[in-house]
């Protein structure tokens, strides 16, 4: 077992003839945050998608050091990968409850009562609307249902996507002191992020994007220190001013 | 100009070699009857490459259209003894008639609900057909009289070649006018989705009913043909088999193209005659293994070759001229543009809600005329929203929104487009397909309308020759000149943004909207694409944009609206934005 | 008409309704897991009822010809589409259920069906020669497709309709064939008589019905499986293997399409074509609820299958073009009614 959960080399993916992402390499240490940031369009979805299996790619990606070659999105959820999306992608004329039940999917119907548990505690907001059907909740609602579901699975790499995306500020500060707390219980995180100051506040370490590439990499801290990225991504209107 | 000649020698050519074939020594008279038969056939598989590959529709039902040409000429021809060449305006009257009474029902609907109904009076009329006294129930009615010409009766199939295949010509030419028109742009862009096309005010209710029309009046066409051919009508050449074998013919051939249609009618016609020939011999017994066959194949095409085989013939032959453009074409009238510095569109508590979520939460600002504002905040404010409201894409929960003092909300887009308002998508929404120039001439739209009958007569050359001469002084506007004959799928992202805006302006707006326009664009597209709306304002032009990229709104705009969890929070100038705490705060706000 | 007479045709029409309830729910629940409108539903229905008919008269039903057929089709065109893609264990899956399982159904059949070995032997074996063509279906005609529009789909489910029904001739044959009911005799309930094989019809359709109900209400299958219908890739990210689900739902309607022409095969003479009606029939039930409600599908299908009834009696002659005209009022009242809709590129 190597000590990165997760390890992506020299990652291409092509909508087309357009290269969306180009040569990437990244790796992310057992327990770890990793967040990338970078402008929208730069291709840090597409990264997320590919790494998931939902995009076809060229290069490699490995969990714990195993290829997963060209292997579907299920294979990769049984092997502990998993990804909140977006858009979130909930199941959204189906209740609360179902959408969590759903989650647990690889486990089969006897994870369902533990993981209700463990993920109502941590949402409790979700336990008062179990009834209700997804697409009735409101914004931070839905993503904590949808990190809830994730969670259902019992992720070992859980991947967020935009994870404060449309929230009130409060709700953001909630979903991240969550994320803190995942990884504090062990799970390691892959974090993508256009609040770019939040990002690089709770990560280890961080990548920057742009056009599809890695430009910079580097501690956390370290980068929300440099000059370019406070210059392109924590200063307001690119700091011509 | 050589492209043309070629184009239209290769014509000539093609109508001189069909117009030989009976005449050619030693073709029996077998392949002659034959070759009747494909020509009765390609009259509705013309109509149903324009309904499913062109207009995006389908029917199932399609015999049951041939029926009614069939069945009108027979009454009128053995019971009220009319001649049959008087009879086919009543043919196609009576096919119009119903076509129009079904299409207003059914064709205003989208996607499947459509072929199914067509399915469902597929059958229908079958058993009418078939239970109805006057029409003599399953035997039909015989002893139809054959077309004649003073005392010659055409009765050999190597006479009614020739009215058959010069209703063919007919059709192919119609079609092919009506396609390279006003309408034809419109019924093109249904394949693109309805909204695009209401955004630029097609009324696609509209567009439907008249290629449903018109692919009905052609199968009525080859049902009249047929009742005087044959010399008799009865059902069962009109169900349901019959209309999925015809659907057949349009995919196999080519269901984008008219002459696809020609070339399903002619393989299928062949192939079901060999089959109901050979196999029984081959196999020894009886059976319709024309419909495995055939079944086999209409799925086997949709899966390996989806666009049919015209598009592999078409590859054989000289490609199609690029259209004329004439600059000295009386240019169309222009609107009054408002004048700078007067509030133009007024947005007044608008408000969205879906289900439990606020996406736009009681917003106000006001747009003045010769600005450019942005509305800007974070993906998933409600800015897309937003823009929707302002578009009549979606209807507001609550709010009033004034353009000109006039209260828009509540208008369908085709409304709001034909007040002056012109749109750009976020995710473009060109037709591949269609040339940069077709795609943005579809903008004027409402600026100019020749009828739909003249332009399939082609009497609607002066008014096309305005809109093209448009569209392409618009490309040239924003500096996609050179592109404008190539197809708009061909283009990059970034070009095909500029050719929306192109699309935009053909339409002579008061107001443009413009929906993320930066996004997925490279620096210096996006630089470009800055400079071209400078200049649009430079010229008098309002713009109004929704934006997810700072340094793009900071370096344009006069005016910014800050959006955030669906409120505003903030407005004013660019400058005013940048310092002001609560945008920081909120925008970029850090955890603790 | 009298108060019997009009019972009489209730019953009738209630029966008739139950099966079409069948093909309804059938079409919805495939219609909502793979966006296919599945019109051959029919034709499994009358291969169903003419396999029965066939096993009573102790011959080999064409279907074990045909499942063969069906078996070999399948694992050739998947074999020549994706032999890059395949692993070793699959091809063995594939050997195992496309060949060997229909080769062996074939010969079994070949042995038993002479033995004439009652009905509860006639429907197991009815059962499984068709329940595992529903997947092979798919499997050939719709997989490849998955990505397509639902217009692209519904003509490649015409196209379907027709060749089942080319080969169904050519597997059966064109003679009728009636089945004897699991239940005969009659019960008098007040003025009127009862068939115990219409109560037999509506028990098993019940039970079908509230199995389907459990199915997808209480089991990790039946939601993953309306998951995917809801949100594909929803469903993805949570691991259901998507392109499994359209087999399993064709799986179902294969099985409800035997259960349905194991009914029906003793209400009616059969024919290889007759699908197609009763397949369309369902299917108005089914638009009439507009595709998507399960329950009201059920109760529209009843609705066609009483209007059916009593326009054979006063319009014996016109009651196909009364039960599929009725589509069209229907239509006008959604197309009035639907208002703004969206594009079907916006919902994708």
């Amino acid at each position: 077992m190597s000590d990165a959960i997760l390890k992506v080399s020299n990652l291409s993916v092509a909508y087309g003839r357009v290269e969306a992402v180009r040569g990437v390499s990244l790796s992310i240490p057992h327990g770890n945050i990793v967040t990338v940031i970078g402008a929208n369009g730069a291709g840090k979805t597409t990264l997320m998608n590919a790494i998931m299996g939902v995009l076809p790619s060229v290069g490699e990606v490995a969990l714990d050091g195993k290829p997963m070659g060209r292997s579907l999105v299920e294979a990769r959820v049984n092997n502990g990968l998993c990804l909140v999306p977006e858009k979130r992608e909930l199941f959204s004329t189906m209740s609360v409850e179902d959408n969590l039940r759903l989650g647990a999917y690889r486990f089969g119907s006897s994870a369902v009562p533990g993981g209700l548990r463990d993920v109502f505690a941590r949402f409790p907001r979700l336990e008062e609307r179990r009834k209700q059907e997804a697409g009735t909740l409101s914004g931070g609602e839905r993503q904590m249902l949808a990190m809830g579901r994730a969670l259902m699975s019992r992720p070992r790499l859980l991947m967020l996507d935009e994870p404060s995306l449309g929230l009130a500020p409060l709700i953001v500060k909630e979903i991240f002191h969550i994320v803190t707390d995942l990884r504090k219980a062990g799970v390691s995180i892959l974090l993508v992020e256009q609040n770019a100051r939040a990002a690089l506040q709770v990560a280890d370490y961080a990548y920057v994007m742009e056009l599809g590439e890695f430009t910079m990499s580097g501690p956390a801290a370290e980068l929300a220190a440099d000059k370019r990225v406070i210059e392109s991504y924590l200063g307001l209107g690119g700091g011509r001013h | 100009m050589a492209q043309r000649l070629q184009g239209m020698w290769s014509r000539i050519i093609a109508i001189a070699a069909v117009a030989a074939f009976p005449l050619l020594p030693g073709v029996p008279e077998f392949w002659v009857t034959l070759g009747g038969y494909i020509g009765l056939s390609s009259l509705v598989a013309i109509g149903l490459v324009l309904l499913t590959g062109v207009g995006g529709m389908t029917s199932f039902g399609q015999a049951a259209f041939v029926g009614f040409g069939a069945y009108t000429t027979a009454v009128l021809t053995t019971q009220w003894g009319m001649s049959p060449w008087l009879t086919l305006p009543f043919a196609l009257l009576s096919t119009g008639l119903m076509a129009l009474l079904i299409g207003v029902v059914t064709a205003k609907l989208s996607g499947h609900y459509l072929p199914l109904g067509t399915i469902a009076w597929g059958i229908s009329f079958f058993y009418l057909f078939g239970n109805i006294e006057q029409l003599g129930r399953y035997d039909g009615i015989s002893g139809v009289p054959p077309f004649s010409i003073g005392p010659y009766s055409l009765i050999n199939s190597r006479a009614v070649f020739y009215p058959i295949w010069t209703a063919v010509l007919i059709a192919v030419v119609l079609s092919e006018n009506l396609l390279d028109s006003r309408m034809g742009r419109a019924i093109r862009a249904l394949r693109g989705g309805s909204i695009a096309a209401e955004s630029f005010g097609v009324d696609t209710a509209r567009a439907k009913l008249v290629v449903f029309t018109f692919a009905a009046l052609l199968a009525g066409v080859s049902g009249w043909l047929y009742a005087h051919v044959q010399r008799s009508v009865s059902p069962s050449p009109f169900g349901i088999n019959a209309g999925i074998e015809y659907l057949l013919m349009a995919v196999l051939g080519g269901s984008g193209y008219v002459l696809g249609g020609v070339l399903g009618a002619t393989i299928v016609t062949v192939l079901k005659d060999q089959l109901q020939n050979l196999l029984p011999k081959l196999i020894g017994t009886g059976g319709n293994f024309e419909s495995i066959v055939f079944g086999i194949l209409m799925v086997a095409v949709l899966q390996l070759a989806r666009q049919g085989l015209w598009p592999f013939i078409l590859q054989l032959l000289p490609q199609a001229a690029p259209k004329a453009i004439d600059a000295a074409a009386p240019v169309l009238t222009h609107r009054e543009v408002p004048s700078r510095g007067t509030p133009l569109l007024v947005i007044d508590k608008a408000r969205k809600q879906f289900g439990g979520l606020v996406a736009v939460n009681d917003v106000s600002f006001t747009v003045n005329g010769g600005d450019i504002v942005g509305v800007i905040g974070p993906n998933g404010a409600g800015k897309s929203t937003l823009f929707n409201l302002l578009t009549g894409v979606l209807p507001a929960t609550s709010g009033q929104i004034y353009f000109r003092g006039e209260r828009i909300d509540g208008l369908p887009a085709r409304g709001i487009a034909g007040r002056g308002i012109a749109r750009t998508f976020q995710h473009v929404k060109l037709v591949p397909s269609m040339t940069v120039l077709e795609n943005v001439a579809i903008g004027a739209h409402l600026r100019i309308r020749p009828g739909v009958l003249a332009s399939m007569l082609r009497l609607d050359r002066d008014e096309e020759k305005r809109i093209l001469a448009e569209a392409a002084r618009q490309l040239q506007r924003v500096g996609l000149g050179e592109h404008m004959h190539k197809p708009a799928g061909s283009l990059a992202l970034g070009q095909q943004r500029v050719a929306e805006i192109a699309r935009a302006l053909c339409l002579d707006p008061a107001l443009l909207l413009l929906d993320e326009p930066a996004a997925g664009l490279r620096f210096n597209e996006k630089q470009q694409l800055a400079e071209l709306l400078s200049r649009l304002r430079a010229e008098g032009m309002t713009l109004l944009l929704v934006e997810h990229d700072m340094d793009f709104v900071m370096r344009l705009t006069d005016h910014l609206v800050v959006l955030v969890f669906g409120s505003k929070i903030a407005e004013g100038t660019p400058a005013e934005i940048s310092a002001n705490p609560q945008v920081l705060e909120a925008y970029l706000g850090g955890v603790e | 008409m009298n108060s019997t007479i009009a019972l009489f045709l209730a019953q009738d029409g209630i029966i008739n309704g139950a099966i079409y309830a069948l093909v309804g729910v059938t079409l919805v629940l495939v219609f909502a897991v793979t966006r296919i409108i599945f019109v051959p539903q029919g034709e499994l229905i009358a291969w169903a009822a003419l396999t029965v008919a066939a096993l009573e008269a102790g011959a080999v039903p064409g279907t074990a010809y045909l499942l063969v057929v069906l078996g070999a089709a399948a694992a050739a065109l998947e074999l020549a589409r994706e032999w890059r893609e395949l692993t070793a264990r699959y091809l063995l899956a594939m050997l195992a259920t496309d060949l060997a399982l229909p080769i062996g159904l074939l010969l079994a059949v070949i042995q038993l069906a002479p033995l004439k070995l009652g009905f509860t032997f006639n429907v197991i074996a009815t059962l499984a020669l068709l329940v595992p063509m529903g997947s092979l279906i798919y499997r050939i005609a719709f997989q490849p497709l998955a990505e397509a529009t639902v217009l692209v789909l519904l003509i490649a489910a015409i196209g379907v309709h027709f060749a089942l029904v080319g080969l169904g001739l050519v597997f059966f044959g064109a003679e009728g064939v009636r089945t004897t009911p699991l239940l005969s005799g009659t019960f008098p309930l007040g003025p009127l008589v009862v068939k115990w094989q219409s109560v037999s019809v509506l028990v098993v359709t019940l039970l079908v019905l509230g199995g389907l109900y459990v199915f997808f209400e209480r089991t990790m299958m039946g939601k993953a499986l309306r998951a995917t219908a809801v949100n594909r890739l929803g469903a993805r990210l949570v691991g259901v293997p998507v392109r499994a689900t359209g087999r399993i739902a064709f799986t179902l309607a294969a099985t409800i399409g035997a259960v349905s022409g194991i009914l029906i095969g003793s209400l009616t003479t059969i024919y290889y074509d007759s699908g197609f009606l009763i397949g369309l029939k369902g299917f108005v039930g089914a638009i009439l609820a507009g595709l998507g409600s399960y329950p009201l599908t059920a109760l529209a299908a009843v609705f066609v299958g009483l209007l059916e009834s009593y326009s054979a009696f006063f319009a014996s002659a016109f009651k196909e073009v009364i039960v599929f005209s009725i589509i069209i009022p229907v239509l006008l009242w959604r197309s009035l009614t639907s208002g703004t809709h969206h594009d079907e590129d916006e919902e994708v």
